[in-house]
């Protein structure tokens, strides 16, 4: 089959407003009868679920923590991006285009970027209105700060707690549809399949993870927000329960995964102290306004950090990149990082990490401060404690988060920060209204491939994750769901849901039955590591083969040879974690096929084979420049489908932040 | 790190339960709680035991979703602080940790460490919200909120809802928790034409799910990760009295 | 009347009447402890006895002590009826280590404070309400022409028992711990708390609690000194 992006015609700019005056509408009396099925809770899933509720639709959400608060958008620290143009600094809805696609380093859908960036100022008007407490001056207006590879200041942010707050403005308008009775809430249950009835998507198979029930629920339409998959490298910033299931068992079903070997790997994370590590923790990348990021300028230097004289310090980001200095993107970011450390430059115990300082922040912000206070000659000690109150207002919470994970004080010593996996740009492929190729399936937020390219810039995920909640899938879905006004509900006694429980129990005892020796977590650390090494910031040939091969021997010996203690049909988190996994150990080999297709360097997908002579990415653009969409074809097998990247309002060139 | 546990097991909602002890050996001191909890659990399974059950999923401090009362404390000895960002350091080789769920009628017991919650959002959904649609926002900008108003609110907002207020109350009452959300959308000018229903449907609500009263003790503030103050408390009493005694 | 019963019955309802009530009970103890320093005048009760038959003759002040009573009543079975809703609140089960770290043990402990403090209140009225508004056992006085019960005697006659002085002494320590956090307690229910005042607040609460137990304490102690 061919893909259609269904990208409306005309001018760019033009486009989702000539879209939105022309879409199909339900009508409301019709809506009322229309059900949809909402997975997962975070800022795409309760957007969307809240604002479909609102317009009238019958709307069940679902989401396996206890909460629907709990969803990891909740984690992100920095802010969220708008074209908003406060700080006068040149902000149009075009730069932020543009900056995104640039960003995305030339691997995004035009239209769908230029939609992002259209709707961004929506979105904080919604935020505020709904009572979303952001940073705000004196006077009362709203506070904005810079993020990596942009120029100007489009960051909107509540302290290192804005995805906490954007989070939590959603899920406070999907907790009044719930109220109101139009939203259904089921939380601890996990999505296990979808069922398809004449190639459709008619609702879902979801396991109540109390009481191990299958449950079979119908929908006109299934709307999945279930966030990324970094949890494929075990070792990640996801949550712990963060998981691809529900994307991986719509892939199954016929949804083509879009770019899977886009992953981004941030560069401001807390290094990995031991192998009990179970998890990583971000720095956000705010902090990268005001830190200073070094190594020492000799190899194996074991002096700490206070004590390396300035000129022996290699501020390499500054050097490499003067105009972006220590605000490049985070794929650039990584890379350079990575380099310094492989090269031995590495500081720490384990030698894999580098330094973010604030000595230099702290001296500046307490000379100002000493200023504002006419403190004429001020100590050397008066300027310090004056900055360190300024950087405590700015990032404190983030400060006191390091000192209680490392026990160090990142006041009185550098921080030590090294890469880890953070977001997938990669998902689900979708077209212009964000439906899959399943017809009346769509993916929403991280869930989907859309809108980041090749690597997607800071503070843009909650605003895409609430741009397709809030402004986009409320439109576009009428344009499916006006075909479907006169489906009654199916019952779910139809052969469908019972043929999609079966095989959902069956691959359940399954798992039960294996009754091996070694834990979930056993197999789940070793996928992590060849993920890691062979797929991970920098990618080869030769170990994407040997990964495909170690990934298809780690699948074997986890379906030999797990264990999963208790029973089925009880509360059971071995058992949701080896089915997790089970997804992961598929996606795994995908996502190294798709690296190995993909011969050129973009964004967060690194091939040593294609870099320039100083180490940049160096991408193709004449035989790359297309989404890799993958059919699943049986066990292992897969297709490549190709949706060609056109640009025609933006230039396409190296990308350079030097 | 040698550490003797007291664990609280119980089978699901409707079973007794009761403590069962376990001793663990290399701990890490840079370990945290919850990977302490995992090193235990991967043995447990490893000899063919049932592992324990707890609730946990961020790992960094701000979904809420972990609740383990250590030592007779939320969320353990130190302040400020969830017990996924607990480390090992904060304790010494060889001491005996017990290890409860939070104990509440309103938080009945799931499995071992894991509670229902949902009272929670319940109260939410009684009226922890702006009641604006999507698409009917005016300009951001076109509401100007004073930094100390704007901050007082976040403030209240930083609440991640795991329940350690009701968890450590003697009288179990979640006047913390709601007071905080009362409090963010209370003091702001978009919360205004809601405000007396709000504060009246929430407290309702919070009676109703059968949290206790509040008697004051600060025992919830000083157990609170996100050191919210009851200062919210205050704010929702006085709106409270004015909703029900003065309010048509 | 529906919002009155639904505020009422609330907990936060509960804990507004408590809170007026316990002010108003603090309002009296002020009164209650500068009548009673008479006790100290070396005049032999004459000011005791006529302040004594002032407050039970005149009829505003009758008004009002129905008022107090109610006021106690009202406090004690709120009280009572808050704790046993907290109580059910709190469930089945119990901690088996709790070392939560309220802002005092006494903060936590009212509602036993409160059921000694009413106990004691009965004892107290018992000794001297009772005998002398009812009883028959004083002795008469005369004071400026008018015959009276001797209340001074009474009062001298208990304190002179060491028993009933230890049983007041244990009761102000009892009151100083359960006005402590009830003075502030009361402003934080009604809503008032802020950065601001509440320090003052705090601050009056102490010294209150401090002199009005102070105060009360020495009368007992005083006289049984003296007597003996």
């Amino acid at each position: 089959m061919s893909l259609d992006a269904k990208i409306p015609p005309g001018e760019l700019s033009k486009k989702w407003s000539d879209y939105k005056s022309k879409v199909h509408l339900v009508n409301p009396a019709n809506r009322r009868s229309i059900e949809v099925i909402v997975v997962g809770s975070g800022l795409a899933g309760s957007s969307a679920a809240a604002t479909l509720a609102e317009m009238g639709y019958k709307v069940k959400v679902f989401c396996f923590q206890d909460s629907p608060r709990r969803a990891h958008s909740i984690a992100a620290q920095g802010g969220i991006n708008a074209a908003k143009n406060y700080q006068n600094d040149g902000d149009s809805v075009y730069r932020l285009f543009y900056d995104t696609v640039k960003g995305g380093d030339y691997r995004s859908r035009e239209a769908n970027v230029h939609r992002l960036a259209e709707v961004s100022g929506n979105i904080i008007d919604q935020c505020v209105a709904q009572g979303v407490p952001f940073a705000r001056e004196y006077g009362g207006l709203l506070s904005n700060r810079s993020f990596g590879g942009v120029q100007v200041q489009r960051t909107f942010y509540a302290a290192g707690q804005t995805g906490q707050q954007l989070l939590l403005g959603a899920y406070s308008a999907l907790e009044r549809q719930i109220g109101m009775g139009k939203i259904k809430m089921y939380s601890r249950h996990e999505m296990l399949d979808v069922v398809t009835i004449d190639g459709k998507a008619r609702g879902i198979i979801a396991r109540n993870l109390i009481t191990g029930e299958l449950e079979r629920h119908f929908g006109h339409a299934v709307v999945l927000c279930t966030g990324g998959y970094g949890n494929v490298f075990y070792l990640s910033t996801n949550a712990m329960g963060s998981n691809v299931t529900a994307a991986w068992k719509a892939h199954k079903k016929g949804a083509f995964f879009g770019n899977p070997c886009y992953t981004q790997i941030h560069p401001t994370c807390i290094p990995v102290s031991g192998d009990h590590q179970s998890k990583l923790t971000l720095m956000s990348e705010s902090l990268r306004n005001d830190g200073r990021i070094w190594v020492p300028k000799k190899k194996d230097d074991n002096r700490p950090a206070n004590q390396i004289p300035e000129d022996e310090r290699d501020y390499y980001l500054e050097r490499r990149y003067p105009a972006f200095g220590n605000l490049v993107p985070r794929d650039v970011a990584s890379r350079a990082a990575k380099e310094r450390c492989d090269e031995g430059y590495g500081v720490g115990a384990s030698k894999m990490a580098v330094y973010l300082d604030f000595a230099s922040a702290i001296k500046r912000y307490g000379k100002i401060e000493a200023n504002k206070h006419h403190l004429d000659n001020p100590t050397e000690a008066e300027v310090i404690t004056l900055g360190k109150e300024i950087i405590k207002e700015k990032y404190g919470n983030l400060f006191d988060m390091y000192k209680q994970i490392t026990g160090e004080d990142p006041y009185e010593v550098p921080m030590r920060i090294y890469p880890a996996v953070h977001y997938t740009m990669g998902g689900l492929w979708v077209d212009y209204n964000l439906m899959t190729t399943v017809p009346g399936m769509y993916a929403l937020g991280e869930c989907n491939f859309s809108d980041h390219g090749a690597n997607r810039l800071g503070a843009s995920a909650l605003m895409q994750g609430l741009a397709d909640g809030y402004f986009v899938i409320p439109y576009t879905i009428g344009d499916y769901l006006s075909g479907e006004i006169r489906t009654p509900a199916i019952p779910t006694d139809h052969q469908a849901f019972v043929d999609a429980e079966n095989s959902v129990r069956e691959r359940i005892e399954k798992l039960m039955n294996v009754k091996g020796k070694h834990s979930v977590d056993h197999f789940h650390k070793k996928l992590g590591k060849v993920m890691w090494n062979k797929c991970g910031m920098a990618r080869n040939a030769q170990g994407l083969k040997e990964a495909i091969e170690e990934v298809q021997q780690i699948r074997e010996e986890f379906w030999k040879d797990v264990r999963i203690p208790g029973s089925a049909d009880e509360f059971n988190p071995e058992l949701e974690k080896a089915g997790r996994l089970a997804d992961f150990l598929e996606l795994a080999e995908l996502m190294c096929i798709d690296a190995l297709d993909r011969n050129e360097s973009c964004g967060g997908h690194f091939r040593e084979e294609y870099q320039t002579e100083e180490g940049e990415a160096l991408r193709d653009d004449e035989n790359f420049a297309f989404v890799s969409a993958w059919e699943f074809k049986g066990d292992g097998n897969f297709e490549l489908h190709k949706e060609p990247l056109v640009y025609e309002n933006i230039k396409i060139a190296q990308r350079s932040y030097k | 790190m040698k550490l003797k546990l007291k664990v609280w097991r119980q089978q699901n909602s409707q079973s007794e339960g009761g403590f069962q002890t376990y001793d663990v050996d290399d701990i890490s001191p840079d370990m945290s709680f919850l990977e302490m909890f995992d090193v235990l659990n991967e043995r447990l399974i490893n000899e063919g035991g049932d592992p324990i059950a707890f609730d946990h999923d961020c790992r960094e401090g701000i979904c809420g979703m972990c609740s383990m009362y250590i030592n007779g404390r939320p969320h353990g000895p130190n302040r400020g602080v969830t017990t996924c960002q607990l480390h090992m350091r904060s304790f010494h080789d060889g001491e005996s940790i017990v290890v409860e769920p939070w104990r509440a009628s309103s938080f009945p017991v799931v499995k071992d460490l894991v509670v229902d919650r949902s009272a929670f959002d319940r109260i939410i959904a009684a009226g922890g919200f702006i009641s604006v649609n999507t698409g009917n926002a005016q300009d951001a900008n076109s509401i100007p909120i004073g930094k100390d108003i704007a901050d007082s609110s976040f403030e209240a907002a930083a609440c991640i809802g795991c329940g350690a207020c009701v968890a450590a109350c003697p009288n179990s009452s979640a006047a913390l928790f709601t007071s905080a959300k009362i409090s963010q959308l209370n003091q702001l000018p978009q919360g205004q034409p809601e405000r007396y229903r709000r504060t009246l449907d929430m407290v309702h609500q919070m009676d109703k799910e059968g949290f206790g009263g509040c008697s004051n003790t600060g025992a919830c503030e000083y157990e609170c990760p996100k050191e919210i103050s009851i200062e919210n408390i205050a704010r929702m009493n006085r709106d409270y009295i004015k909703a029900s005694l003065c309010k048509d | 009347m529906n919002w009155f019963v639904t505020f009422l019955t609330s907990r936060n309802g509960q804990k507004f009447v408590m809170s007026l009530t316990g002010l108003f009970l603090i309002s009296f103890l002020i009164v209650h402890l500068l009548g009673n320093l008479q006790l100290l005048k070396s005049d032999d009760g004459l000011s005791f006895n006529k302040y004594a038959h002032f407050m039970v003759h005149n009829p505003l002040i009758e008004i009002i002590s129905i008022g107090l009573y109610i006021g106690i009543l009202l406090h004690a079975i709120q009280g009572i009826a808050f704790t046993m809703k907290n109580r059910a609140s709190r469930g089945k089960k119990g901690y088996s280590v709790n070392t939560y770290q309220a802002k005092s043990w006494y903060a936590a402990n009212m509602a036993l404070l409160g059921t000694l403090i009413l106990f004691f209140i009965l004892i107290h009225m018992g000794d001297f309400w009772l005998k002398y508004k009812f009883g028959n056992s004083l002795p008469m006085t005369t004071i400026d022409g008018v015959e009276q019960k001797d209340l001074y005697w009474g009062v001298k006659q208990s304190f002179s028992q060491l028993w009933i002085v230890i049983v007041y002494v244990i009761a102000m320590f009892v009151l100083y711990f359960h006005l402590l956090h009830g003075f502030w307690s009361a402003f934080q229910t009604l809503g008032i708390n802020s950065k601001k005042y509440t320090p003052v607040i705090k601050w009056i609460a102490k010294v209150f609690s401090f002199v009005v137990c102070l105060g009360f304490l020495i009368i007992p102690v005083y006289m049984y000194l003296t007597a003996n």
